[in-house]
């Protein structure tokens, strides 16, 4: 008889899992007034926010949760929260 | 998206305040890093397999050994004399750590392995939903501490974890806060370019637990720190080098009001009584740590005459 005593996962493989169907809310980079301070992509707990070129910042849809955690902490107000449309 | 070693796709609740400081640490540890973690949140929402959130070699065992399986690491690494290839990181939730795990967290700490442990501090056994740990504040609402009749919540202070890693000798202990990430991950750096046994406590907060709006997690984060409820310092060799100044300390009602695990101080008849003890929490921590600023120093002074 083989006993399995433990699970062995491959690093780096979570990001088969979109955890971007359970938004409700999703921000909005309005891409205004940003001074790239980077704090949104500091405190995004899934990590999921990126600079895309000079004070342009965005989020990658297919992980963002919709917190708000960034949109709050924006030192200029530049992301909205708005209600996701499915 | 940016680089991480601790990626997206993760199952943490919506603002999980412990996702967020798993990942500022391992990205501030580099990529040369062995990590093992206790069972709780962090393990089940990084680790659902057949898939893992970390970049960097991870293992879980059980819910009271992370310390003691990083120690095992930190020895075999060295007996392959590969302890130049990577570092060694041990962490776990507040019970993990505080309760359970803290017989070989202790082990961990005596025989001096060159091993940083991270607890991430969210104050609660969160992944069973909501129980008391030994780092649960005083009157916070849990299921096993609950509010109500006879009760105001949780009736013990939170044990103070830096001062027993302290008393173990460790060279580098430390506290820290998703809050303030420039300042935990230069801990975590600094941390691991020290030789021996390190402890560091990472406030976390748990929009579930605390029954928090999870867009308000640095905030609430970050009045806990102002409040004085939750020091930030550094311990060398046993003595406190460094704390984080406060320039004018809130008062706690602003920190209790926001969360959830509070709220019947503010409705139950008698809970001004209840929150001036937790006033006084955090005044003997802004005075046992020094943590006002010289103008605040100065204001409080001039009050007083
Ligand atoms: C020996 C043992 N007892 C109890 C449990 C059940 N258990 C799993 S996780 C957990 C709570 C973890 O709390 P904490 O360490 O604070 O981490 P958090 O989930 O809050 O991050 C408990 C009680 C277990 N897995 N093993
Ligand atoms: S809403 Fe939350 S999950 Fe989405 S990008 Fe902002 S911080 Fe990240
Ligand atoms: S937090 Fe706001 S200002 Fe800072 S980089 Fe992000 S969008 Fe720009
Ligand atoms: S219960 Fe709390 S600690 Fe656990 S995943 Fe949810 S927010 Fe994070
Ligand atoms: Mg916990």
């Amino acid at each position: 008889m083989k006993v399995i005593l433990g699970g062995l996962a491959q690093p780096a493989t979570s990001l088969a899992n979109n955890t971007g169907t359970w938004r409700n809310f999703r921000p909005v980079y309005l891409q205004k007034a940003c001074i790239d301070c980077k704090m949104c992509t500091i405190v995004c707990p899934e990590g999921c926010v990126y600079r895309v070129s000079e004070k342009k910042f965005t989020f990658n849809a297919n992980y963002c949760k919709g917190c708000g955690m960034c949109a709050e902490e924006c030192p200029v107000d530049d992301i909205e929260m708005i209600m996701e449309e499915k | 998206m940016e680089k991480h070693l601790f990626l997206a796709g993760h199952t943490a609740c919506y603002g999980c305040g412990e996702a967020l400081g798993a990942r500022l640490v391992v990205d501030a540890a580099g990529p040369n890093i062995i990590t093992t973690d206790a069972t709780g949140c962090l393990e089940v929402f990084s680790s659902r397999w057949p898939q893992s959130a970390w970049a960097v070699p991870f293992i879980h065992s059980l819910f009271e050994n992370s310390a003691a399986v990083a120690s095992g690491i930190e020895v075999a690494l060295r007996a392959m004399g590969r302890q130049e290839e990577a570092k060694v990181i041990a962490q776990g939730g507040d019970g993990g750590t505080a309760d359970i795990g803290l017989q070989c967290l202790s082990g961990m700490l005596e025989r001096g392995h060159d091993v940083l442990y991270v607890c991430y501090d969210n104050e609660a056994y969160m992944n069973t939903g909501v129980q008391r740990s030994g780092l649960t504040p005083y009157d916070s609402d849990t299921r096993t501490s609950p509010f109500g009749r006879a009760s105001w919540g949780n009736r013990y202070r939170k044990k103070d974890m830096p001062a027993i890693a302290a008393a173990h000798g460790a060279p580098y202990i430390a506290t820290a806060s998703v809050a303030y990430p420039k300042d935990l991950q230069a801990k975590v750096k600094k941390a691991l370019n020290i030789v021996g046994p390190k402890y560091l406590q990472v406030h976390v907060p748990c929009p579930l637990g605390w029954k928090s709006d999870p867009a308000l997690t640095i905030k609430v984060a970050k009045l806990a720190v102002e409040t004085g409820l939750y020091p930030i310092f550094e311990m060398e060799n046993g003595v406190v080098t460094k704390v984080r100044k406060i320039s004018s300390p809130k008062p706690v009602t602003e920190y209790l009001k926001l969360q959830g695990r509070f709220a019947h101080l503010f409705k139950k008849s008698g809970g001004e009584e209840e929150i001036k003890k937790i006033q006084q929490i955090a005044d003997e921590n802004i005075r046992k740590y020094g943590l006002l600023s010289e103008t605040a120093a100065a204001k409080v002074s001039a009050e007083k005459e």
